[in-house]
């Protein structure tokens, strides 16, 4: 058994209006610094085997949409 | 003429949808669920407004993978009548039935109200005879109609754009645009015209008795219809 560890971000260029929001109200509780927050995914999956080709094809069809996502994969264990 | 109202766990527009096929069209109308495997019998179908899988991953990710749609891809290549409304147009473009994607709403508010509708420069003639633009409530949190630069371009060239969101005047304004979709887009075709994807829902405007009908042109019109 292997733990994989998907990262799903929107891509740069799309606006993440729930992320505004978090900054918006870091800023309202005191952290200035704020400029920007994104909000992404973690996915983690327990696989009996560890096939790259599999766990694109996991991602490209479900776990992101390749219109307004970018994801990453890595095996954690 | 016969449509298929496909249900999957978490639709909560079917019933409407149902009643406004059946009772304000006239035309025959069946529930069919998100697990069957055959739409044989069926002239047209229509994807329901709802939270399918709870809107889980993402809207209309989980409902795009369903049994049911390949059979809803071969009706769609077919050239049937194919029509995804709110939740429904979410699945057809997360099946990739139709481009771009729905994202959640720019103000990060659930949004339910009338919009007003101008219709794009489409190739389909549903709008025919009503008067513009043509009120439609919404009631979604993720509506904002998005697409890379390219796809927008050829919406935008080849009249793809079915519903843009305007002022009750008919101006497209950054205002009047509830959702921040880009270029206020509301609905889309895709290139043969078969398959209409709207947030906005003509089903829930079909009665006199409830004070607007401007969503029986968008139902007959789509479907042809007969008034």
């Amino acid at each position: 058994m292997y733990t994989v560890r998907v990262t799903v971000r929107l891509k740069p260029s799309l606006l993440d209006s729930a992320g505004r929001t978090v900054r918006g109200s870091l800023v309202a509780i005191g952290f200035e610094e704020v400029q920007e927050a994104r909000i992404g995914k973690v996915i983690e999956l327990k696989v009996d085997s560890v096939e790259p080709e599999r766990l694109k094809a996991m991602c490209s069809k479900l776990l992101a949409n390749p219109v307004t996502e970018d994801f990453e994969i890595e095996v954690v264990e | 003429m016969r449509v298929a109202v496909i249900r999957f766990p978490g639709s909560n527009c079917d019933q409407d949808a149902l009643h406004a096929l059946r009772d304000d069209l006239g035309v025959a109308a069946e529930y069919v669920w998100h697990a069957d495997t055959s739409l044989t019998g069926f002239d047209a179908v229509y994807l329901p407004g709802g939270f399918s899988y709870g809107d889980y991953l993402r809207c209309g990710a989980i409902a795009a993978q369903a049994n049911i749609m390949s059979e809803i891809r071969r009706m769609a290549d077919s050239g049937a009548p194919v029509i995804g409304v709110c939740n429904g147009f979410q699945v057809l473009c997360e099946a990739g039935i139709l481009p771009g994607a729905l994202m959640p709403n720019l103000g990060e508010r659930f949004v339910c109200k009338d919009v007003f509708l101008l219709p794009g420069r489409t190739r389909s003639a549903w709008t025919q005879g009503a008067s513009l633009p043509l009120r439609i409530p919404v009631a979604h949190g993720g509506g904002r109609y998005t697409a890379d630069a390219e796809t927008l371009q050829r919406l935008q060239n080849e009249g793809l754009i079915a519903f843009r969101y305007s002022t009750p005047s008919g101006e497209l304004t950054e205002g009047a645009n509830p959702n921040g979709s880009d270029q206020n887009i509301a609905g889309i075709v895709n290139e043969r015209g078969n398959v209409l994807g709207l947030m906005p829902h003509p089903e829930r405007a079909t009665k006199s008795l409830l004070g607007n009908t401007d969503g029986l042109a968008i139902l007959r019109g789509f479907l042809a219809v007969p008034a």
